[in-house]
């Protein structure tokens, strides 16, 4: 007791001290406490029968009854298993893909090529998902898409790509390769050009050819940084990316089974049928599995590389 | 010897003459969808209908652009919401951030761990969407208030940190002579750190009015007035809408018939992704900076 008084009294000493300090921080702590700790206790909405009028703490609480449902009718499951298995692909796919495109960008010599072709690679990662969106609506739309323009101009049937749930899979993995690999690119290169010049001349005068020096060299230095990125990513495997599902399927239903994240559930349940609590289970249940597998990869990552860990 | 040379050189000549194709190709598709967008926006609507988007169109037409440009008072109200939040998104958060990155790289400042940690903590656990709509709506009566689009998004954890390392790169002794000197907390801040701070400022200040620029996520969650729209978000209502006569100025003299709705569309795209497009080349370096730097770890 007297102890808790005493670091009271210490703090309150500490800010008199450093007023101005504390003052410089106070709009960045304002904004975190308000808009993401304040946050934080509503997650309870969950737990209750929400109701409008009555609040989230005066809405009569039902325990575990909204995950039941959830669990019941088979949408938890469903939601969590397009979630994994979208970032699982995004993941690997989309790291080998930057690892490859990295070595083959550290392997030409052509310097204006080189810049060229990276500022146009990272270009993607710059503009909104709004605009991946009207891009799909160009190639893919039934009537006047550049795939149906051609496919008409060659004189076959159209395709109507809004009602195949199947091809949207395809479509979102390459859209989001497609704006992903300049960034990991980039962090790959980094890596590489930091290896030491002397090693690859040395590589170079005992007689390695380019594919052995890739094999031998480039990937193993690239091993730790991508084993990190990967640990990191399974951390977050279970945050969809909204933006992207979002402005790719939008509203439309046909594509929900394959396509639906949840993420995309999350936000429906608000706009649509307004079921918050439902809506507020699913997004806690995320929240609260993505801190624990964030835990636990970061508990992996200081075993084997304590430098790396986040805390 | 002369053999391995040989061997040599025709194996990194394959792997160079691979390396150039797949580049070329891989960036031939990134650039794609822009100039497909971009022709779109200048065919005629009568060639869209017939035979759909093309990436060279028989004839040329500015239709759709004198249309937008000449009718709608929409989009110059989405313009100026996207350029405001912005601007005050943009410098209300590079203010909060760099003395917020400052206080924390105090050494001398006894509690910099645990708001740190206070901070990083809102990286790995969040209350969700719906209790922040909530509080949004309910507590903070944001709905249809352009901070509502400003202010979720005006700081962020790794940015801070991000501020931070820049600032650990500034001696020390530069701020021991200034406190010397008689010159308080602020004023150090102010006079000395700001200056020295300018490029990782711009670095990312670039992320956050980027972030801004794109926004439209907020803007769809909260406003209802659509004079508050931001640009991308008109772009997302203009695409998924066929009756596009709503959207244009609503008492305008035109004739919703032979609005050429397709090729509006693009033109509204390229409209809203254009600034972007023009900087790019000159911000660029900026951004690569930011993004090595962040992958790094903050």
């Amino acid at each position: 007791m007297t102890r808790v008084k005493l670091a009271g009294r210490n703090i309150v000493r500490e800010v008199m001290k450093n007023k101005v300090l504390f003052l410089m921080l106070l709009p960045v702590l304002l904004y975190f406490l308000i808009f993401h700790y304040a946050v934080m206790p509503g997650a309870y909405v969950a737990f209750v029968d929400y109701n409008l009028n009555k609040g989230i703490f005066g809405s009569d609480f039902i325990g575990l009854k909204n995950f039941e449902f959830l669990v019941q009718n088979g949408d938890l499951w469903n939601i969590t298993k397009n979630t994994l298995l979208y970032n699982i692909v995004f993941l690997a796919l989309g790291n080998i893909i930057q690892i490859v495109f990295a070595i083959m960008l550290s392997e030409i010599s052509g310097r204006w090529f080189k810049k060229v072709s990276q500022s146009v690679i990272l270009l993607p990662n710059f503009i909104s998902m709004v605009i991946v969106g009207v891009f799909a609506y160009n190639i893919f739309n039934f009537n006047s898409g550049f795939i149906n323009t051609m496919l008409a101009g060659a004189g076959l049937d159209r395709y109507e790509f809004y009602s195949d749930p199947g091809i949207w899979k395809y479509i979102i993995v390459a859209f989001k390769i497609w704006a992903g690999t300049g960034y990991g690119m980039i962090v790959y290169l980094a890596t590489i050009t930091g290896i030491n010049h002397d090693l690859y001349e040395a590589a170079y005068m005992d007689g390695a050819t380019t594919w052995q020096r890739i094999r031998y060299m480039t990937l193993p230095i690239l091993k730790p940084t991508f084993i990190l990125l990967l640990l990191f990513g399974m951390g977050g495997i279970l945050k969809g990316s909204f933006d992207l599902f979002y402005n790719l399927i939008g509203t439309n239903s046909v594509l929900y089974p394959q396509t639906d994240i949840i993420d995309t559930y999350v936000f429906r349940s608000l706009v649509g049928q307004f079921n918050f609590s439902m809506g507020a289970a699913v997004g806690f249940y995320q929240s609260l599995f993505g801190l624990i597998l964030v835990l636990v990869v970061n508990f992996i990552v200081r075993k084997i590389e304590p430098d790396s860990a986040l805390f | 010897m002369e053999k391995t040379t040989i061997k040599q050189d025709s194996g990194s000549l394959i792997v160079k003459g691979i390396s150039y194709v797949s580049i070329t190709f891989f960036a031939l598709v990134c650039l794609f969808p822009f100039a497909l967008m971009i022709s779109s926006s200048f065919m005629n609507e009568q060639e869209i209908v017939r035979e759909g988007y093309k990436l060279l169109p028989k004839e040329v037409s500015f239709k759709a652009y004198s249309m937008l440009l000449g009718n709608s008072t929409q989009l110059v109200d989405a313009y100026q919401v996207t350029i405001f939040i912005t601007v005050v998104g943009t410098v209300l958060g590079l203010f909060m951030m760099s003395m917020a990155g400052f206080v924390l790289n105090r050494k001398d400042f006894k509690y910099r761990n645990f708001f740190s940690f206070l901070i990083y903590f809102t990286t790995l656990f969040s209350g969700g969407l719906i209790p922040t709509y909530i509080l949004m709506v309910k507590h903070l009566h944001l709905k249809d208030s352009l901070f509502a689009m400003i202010l979720p998004g005006v700081v962020g954890a790794w940015s801070i940190f991000l501020m931070r390392n820049f600032m650990k790169a500034i001696p020390d002794s530069l701020y021991e002579s200034a406190t010397i000197d008689g010159a308080g907390d602020f004023r150090i801040y102010w006079r000395i750190f700001i200056p020295l701070a300018v490029p990782s400022l711009a670095t990312i200040g670039l992320f956050s009015a980027l972030g801004f620029w794109n926004e439209w996520y907020n803007g769809m969650l909260y406003m209802d007035s659509p004079d508050k729209f931001p640009l991308q978000y008109f772009l997302q209502r203009m695409v998924n809408q066929t009756n596009l006569g709503a959207l244009i100025n609503s008492g305008a003299v035109i004739n919703t018939a032979d609005l050429p709705t397709q090729s509006i569309k693009m033109a509204t795209a390229v409209l809203a992704t254009g600034p972007i497009i023009l900087l790019y080349p000159f911000v660029q370096r900026y951004f690569v900076t930011g993004l090595t730097i962040g992958a790094v770890k903050g």
